[in-house]
């Protein structure tokens, strides 16, 4: 079966003067039309910078120094500027953290929504016009004939991130990435967000890359997590199968740290210490200086992925070695 | 002070802004007349609270709801437009800064974001004896130093790191340093708005249990401020739900988070994302939350609450005790409907 989005040891440098920084280091997983898969991980995980690199918005001096991207079965990091823009945003779309940020302030929704739709297709402003309240109409925007003739500023934040959910779905891409689409909106708005993003892979058939810090968010909208720490995913599988039953000692101690009605009051479990920064990762299993299972092994030698079934479910770490 | 006495008592405290600007933006034709209408931000009505001590109380609300307006007036950053607040017996938003400092030393804020709130030229030594110094003016450098020093190591900054500079810290660390400032001149009540809202979870949790276990050690009351209800429902012992700069519901935490009563606490419960619960239901609000320039008549929630009748429309309720021991603002709460 063909997927619709390989991506195989991925690895992305930043060449700098101090030398070579490996942002992400050896990232693997596959997406299937219609499925969602969550990134997760701290800041400075390089969740985003996953993101960035399948399609190819590595700024310099970063570039992709290994690995395949294999979307529709093309293989996109060899392709030229030119070829790759006909792939961004277009088939794959990308939704930014901030509205704010992404929509033009001193632009109409309108002219902004037209702008993309002709950057694409060869349309007139009118059949732009027409698909543009097509899209508003289905991310839920009431009343979107008026809106389109407003600026970003008369719009709420929900409301925001909604034009630009009908913006990245103009061209009718098969693949959407969404980088922390919620974490600037409140939990009311968020929650109608992922509902809407979940009914969107649904009913126009995309697959969703839902890059995020927050467990609870993924767990209740994807069907796999993939589990970033220091430029690499230590662990990977079904949604339902990492909550419930994680094998890497930090998916276990990031699932207990989150606060909860459980244990109310108590102190948290926490994992002491903090991510490395890239200048200096630690030898062998990068959490080690922070695992409190840490054997004689793990700052020697770098864990590879351990399968743990055959649904997919797969963990980097020396404690799982058979 | 016994446990039970209030610690600080808020009463109807209101809060406006006048954003109209100067005359000439205040000026508007209106029906082929001059006239002068001012812009008002209405981000606190009428909202009456009580902490006592040794509590935790949780102020949850989505953004704009007044909460961090709330936090401020109450330590006098803000001065109120109407209301009253004590601390202990004594009222205190009356008093000028010079009456205002011995209370100043009893009360400490945390922010939000450890890089902004740390000045970025004054090294970890300056920024923790600065209040030490300011509020005691006989004390020996010698003193200064122990007590700056003994701080570091209770929040986990080691000392040797003293004569370092924000910069050098990582968020976590910074957000401990913060912690360590409002501790140092031994306060007994703490506002922190957003603490952990900056910050990774794992590096939440470390900064949580550093807050809990201060609390334990020194017997401070929290006013804790935070739109993260996974976190307020961990650490506080009661919660205050504001709504447009209005008590919607105040009681107990966990008889809240088991049976919210107001509809918008039902509904903003009941988005809370939960780890691993698939397709959940929750409660669809109709609309945005209207502005505080222009407030709603009768109940700020009318607009979007799913039982409104006209009564709602007309009159503001008023918080009521439940058999609970919660209070809901609510007309429908109140006539048994909801």
């Amino acid at each position: 079966m063909s997927h619709l989005l390989e991506v195989e040891n991925l690895k992305v440098t930043f060449a700098l003067r101090t030398g070579d920084l490996t942002a992400i280091d050896d990232v693997s997983f596959v997406l299937n039309s219609k499925e969602k898969l969550g990134l997760v991980g701290e800041s400075g995980a390089g969740k985003s910078v996953t993101g960035f690199s399948i399609i190819n918005l590595i700024s310099k001096p970063g570039y992709i120094s290994g690995g395949r991207v294999i979307f529709e079965g093309r293989q996109l990091n060899t392709l030229s500027e030119k070829e790759m823009r006909s792939v961004r945003g277009n088939q794959i779309s990308m939704i930014f953290q901030d509205p704010m940020m992404t929509l033009n302030p001193v632009l109409t929704i309108k002219s902004q929504m037209i702008e993309t739709v002709r950057a694409h297709k060869n349309v007139t402003k009118k059949e732009a016009e027409k698909l543009a309240l097509e899209k508003l109409e289905k991310v839920y925007i009431p009343s979107p004939e008026k809106r389109l003739n407003q600026y970003p500023h008369e719009c709420s934040g929900g409301m925001r991130q909604r034009i630009v959910i009908a913006i990245a779905l103009l061209t009718d891409p098969s693949l959407i990435i969404a980088d922390e689409p919620t974490t600037a909106l409140d939990v009311t708005i968020q929650a109608g967000i992922m509902d809407l993003l979940s009914e969107l892979c649904e009913t126009e058939n995309m697959g969703l890359i839902l890059i995020t810090h927050d467990l609870a968010v993924v767990s209740e909208v994807t069907e796999k997590i993939a589990v970033m720490y220091a430029g690499k995913i230590i662990e990977s599988g079904q949604t339902d199968t990492i909550i419930s039953n994680p094998k890497h000692p930090y998916t276990q101690g990031l699932i207990k740290s989150l606060p909860s009605a459980i244990q109310t009051g108590k102190t948290l479990t926490q994992i002491p210490g903090s991510m490395p920064t890239l200048t200096e990762i630690p030898n062998g299993c990068t959490f080690h200086p922070r695992c409190e299972y840490c054997l004689p092994i793990c700052d020697q030698e770098v864990p590879e992925l351990y399968r743990i079934n055959n649904n997919g479910h797969m963990a980097a770490c020396h404690l799982l070695k058979k | 002070m016994n446990e039970n006495s209030d610690l600080l008592t808020v009463n109807n405290l209101v809060k406006h802004f006048d954003i109209s600007g100067g005359l000439l933006d205040q000026l508007k034709f209106e029906k082929k007349r001059l006239i002068r209408k001012r812009t008002v931000v209405q981000a606190v009505n009428d909202v009456s609270i009580s902490i006592k001590q040794g509590e935790t109380l949780g102020v949850v609300g989505e953004s704009g709801c007044g909460k961090s307006t709330l936090a401020r007036t109450v330590l006098g950053l803000y001065p109120p437009t109407k209301g009253s607040i004590y601390y202990g017996t004594d009222r205190i938003d009356d008093l000028n800064s010079r009456q205002m400092l011995p209370f100043r030393k009893k009360m400490q804020m945390i922010f939000q974001d450890p890089y902004a709130s740390l000045n970025p030229r004054m090294t970890v030594t300056q920024t923790l004896e600065e209040p030490i110094l300011f509020h005691n003016k006989n004390i020996s450098s010698i003193e200064v130093k122990e007590i700056s020093s003994e701080i570091m190591r209770q929040v986990g900054v080691d000392p040797k790191w003293a004569d370092r500079y924000p910069h050098e810290f990582s968020g976590g660390q910074r957000q401990r340093i913060s912690i360590a400032r409002a501790l140092t001149v031994d306060p007994e009540f703490i506002v922190a708005d957003e603490p952990v809202s900056a910050l990774d979870v794992s590096i939440q949790a470390q900064i949580l249990n550093l807050m809990l276990e201060a609390q334990q050690q020194r017997g401070l009351t929290y006013m804790f401020i935070t739109h993260d209800l996974s976190v307020v429902q961990h650490i506080s012992t009661r919660v205050a739900v504001l709504y447009l700069g209005t008590l919607c519901e105040i009681g107990d935490s966990n008889k809240i988070f088991s049976s919210p009563r107001h509809p918008y606490t039902k509904a903003l419960f009941s988005a809370i994302p939960k780890l691993g619960k698939k397709k959940k239901q929750y409660i669809k609000l109709k609309g945005e939350v209207p502005t505080p320039i222009d407030l709603p008549s009768g109940c700020v929630f009318q607009e979007r609450c799913l039982y409104t009748e006209e009564r709602c429309r007309v009159e503001i309720p008023k918080l009521i005790q439940r058999n609970s021991g919660t209070q809901v603002a609510c007309h429908m709460v109140e006539e048994g409907k909801q």
